[in-house]
């Protein structure tokens, strides 16, 4: 037996030696390309904070657009993406967590589950403008909500939900079934089961997926600009239904549709900032949750 | 009905993972207030009978059971039976120790809270009482808010059992629950059983030959599924009637 091991062991420093070259080659083919990714994030920011940094300030972040935007600050643009983000979340979070506990602790695999499955990672691959239609037919003018924070929302909210779906069934389903085992052996039935034991120790997990999925639809444009985004609105919008202006759109808009394109620059360098500084943050609570989890993880 | 001393009584029972038969023709009675081990080879059936008892099996969806059990005149596997109910009644307490990954106080908690109890000194008074018939109260009185998972192995044990015992339940499962323990720990849970089968009936699946030689009163063996021998320890372990038997306690297989 022993003699075995030992034969395997010295047969795989060998195997080890004699690809080297080819590992070696990969090795730093792989290590050159994830250099020059980094290199890339690392010249987007630097360009966008080159060109942005010197209009943040305080007034920036808290005062409204004046003079058809071109001078003051980006107020309720920031307000209006929070709230859409926000709202998104409310709404998405618990239809994702529920469909997600359906999926791993109540489906039989077969025909149907696969059918949903299939549905679900389809819709993640479906380019976002499309879901900015659906929502325009959908909540816009179907539902009527016009063109609202609501139907904004539930777009992003459709639109990420596959995701939150499948980050939570992953933290679901990461759950020791020894915990379960232990929740069933006291009596425990198996709602009872998800509610106290399997969905608070997912619970980090779902969060994760969470923050994570608030990164990635505060930054969206082609969901809202057909279904919330307004050019201009005076304010930050005081009911589910009022339009509102949101950081992405409001570069777009900026950019490409306004009279004072060239004047704009710097606010709409100063709006991206502020977007990637927001998107990156919470990109970065999520990652550091999320390692923080796997650290604590006793089991 | 005449007076019963045995609080289980398993007839013709078997059990089967979708074709495979992991139990076969069992008949057995367990006694109340006593410790009746299992022992055997691996894969022999015994954790598959011993789930069986308060119908941990329904987990595994593949698996399939014949005959009956009665727990004090009760047939389990009748569809009116609430399994519930029997798992409150009939605990159980894992190989591999298995606290929740939350505080002391609320492993032990687990089992009253999901039965409605909500009132804190209740509660208090069940958890302190489960801590110390689980001989852990002592090691842990000053910190039952910590983390469960912070124990050592041993104490995690002892937290699992106490965590059963929160239910008063009248019957122990307990499937090699030392088997991941140290020495020491091992000898602790031993002196724990012999304590608590005064007031409940304990059923222990072990590997360890001399642990169900020391603490059981009775002991059954099995082989490939079938229930080779069953009586009085000593009888078992002195004087074994069936040859199987006296090959494995003698350490010849298994
Ligand atoms: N979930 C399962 N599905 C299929 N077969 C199983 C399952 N659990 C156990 N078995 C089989 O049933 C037999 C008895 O297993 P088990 O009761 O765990 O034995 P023991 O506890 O004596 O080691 C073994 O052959 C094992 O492979
Ligand atoms: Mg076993």
């Amino acid at each position: 037996m022993r003699n075995k091991e030992k034969n395997s062991e010295t047969s795989d420093l060998m195997r080890k030696k004699k690809f080297n070259l080819k590992e070696g080659f990969f090795l730093s083919l792989i290590r050159t390309l994830g250099f020059t990714g980094a290199v890339i994030l690392f010249i987007i920011l630097f360009f966008v904070a080159y060109n942005g940094i010197h209009i943040l300030s305080w007034e920036f972040i808290t005062q409204p657009p004046v003079d058809a935007m071109t001078k003051g600050g980006i107020f309720p643009v920031i307000v209006g993406t929070i709230l859409l983000t926000a709202l998104c979340m409310i709404i998405v979070v618990p239809i994702g967590v529920i469909t997600a506990i359906f999926l791993a602790e109540y489906s039989k695999p077969g025909v149907l589950l696969k059918t949903v499955m299939m549905s679900i990672y389809t819709l993640a691959g479906v380019p976002s403008v499309v879901f900015g239609l659906f929502g325009l037919a959908v909540f816009v003018v179907a539902f009527n909500f016009g063109m609202s924070l609501l139907a904004g929302s539930l777009t992003l909210a459709v639109m990420i939900l596959p995701y939150i779906i499948s980050t939570s069934e992953e933290a679901i389903k990461t759950v020791p079934y020894s915990f379960k085992e232990a929740s069933f052996a006291c009596g425990a039935t198996k709602w009872q089961t998800i509610r106290k034991v399997v969905l608070p120790t997912a619970m980090p997990g779902i969060l994760t997926g969470g923050i994570l999925g608030t990164a990635k639809v505060s930054g969206e444009t082609a969901p809202i600009m057909f279904t919330a985004a307004a050019f201009f609105t005076p304010g930050v919008p005081r009911s589910l239904f009022e339009p509102l202006m949101a950081l992405p759109y409001h570069i777009y808009v900026l950019a490409t549709s306004g009279t004072h394109i060239e004047e704009t620059r710097p606010i709409q360098y100063g709006t991206a900032l502020t977007l990637i500084v927001l998107v990156l943050g919470m990109n970065l609570l999520g990652i550091i949750l999320r390692s923080r989890q796997r650290k604590k993880k006793a089991w | 009905m005449v007076e019963n001393k045995n609080i289980f009584e398993i007839r013709d029972f078997n059990i089967y993972y979708v074709d495979f038969k992991a139990v076969s023709n069992i008949t057995l009675d367990i006694e109340a207030y006593r410790i009746t081990a299992i022992i055997g080879p691996s894969g022999c059936g015994k954790s598959t009978l011993l789930r069986s008892l308060n119908r941990m099996n329904d987990l595994i969806t593949t698996s399939r059971v014949e005959g009956k059990v009665f727990f004090k005149g009760i047939d389990i596997y009748h569809r009116d039976t609430d399994v519930i109910e029997l798992r409150k009644r009939v605990g159980m307490v894992f190989q591999k120790p298995n606290p929740f990954p939350s505080s002391v106080y609320e492993n032990v908690a687990y089992g009253p809270r999901i039965r409605g109890i909500n009132k804190k000194s209740l509660l208090d008074e069940i958890v302190e009482n489960a801590l110390i018939r689980a001989d852990l109260w002592k090691e842990v009185k000053d910190k039952v808010h910590e983390s469960g998972m912070s124990l050592s192995g041993g104490q995690m044990q002892r937290l699992c059992i106490a965590r059963s015992l929160a239910q008063e339940p009248e019957v122990l499962l307990f499937d090699e629950p030392t088997s991941a323990l140290d020495p020491i720990s091992t000898a602790n849970i031993e002196n724990l059983l012999q304590e608590l089968q005064k007031t409940i009936t304990i059923v222990i699946v072990t590997h360890n030959m001399q642990q169900a030689a020391r603490i059981s009163n009775y002991t059954a063996f099995m082989y490939l599924g079938e229930l080779i021998e069953f009586g009085d320890t000593d009888t078992i372990f002195v004087n074994p009637h069936h040859k199987l038997t006296e090959e494995y306690i003698t350490g010849r297989f298994g």
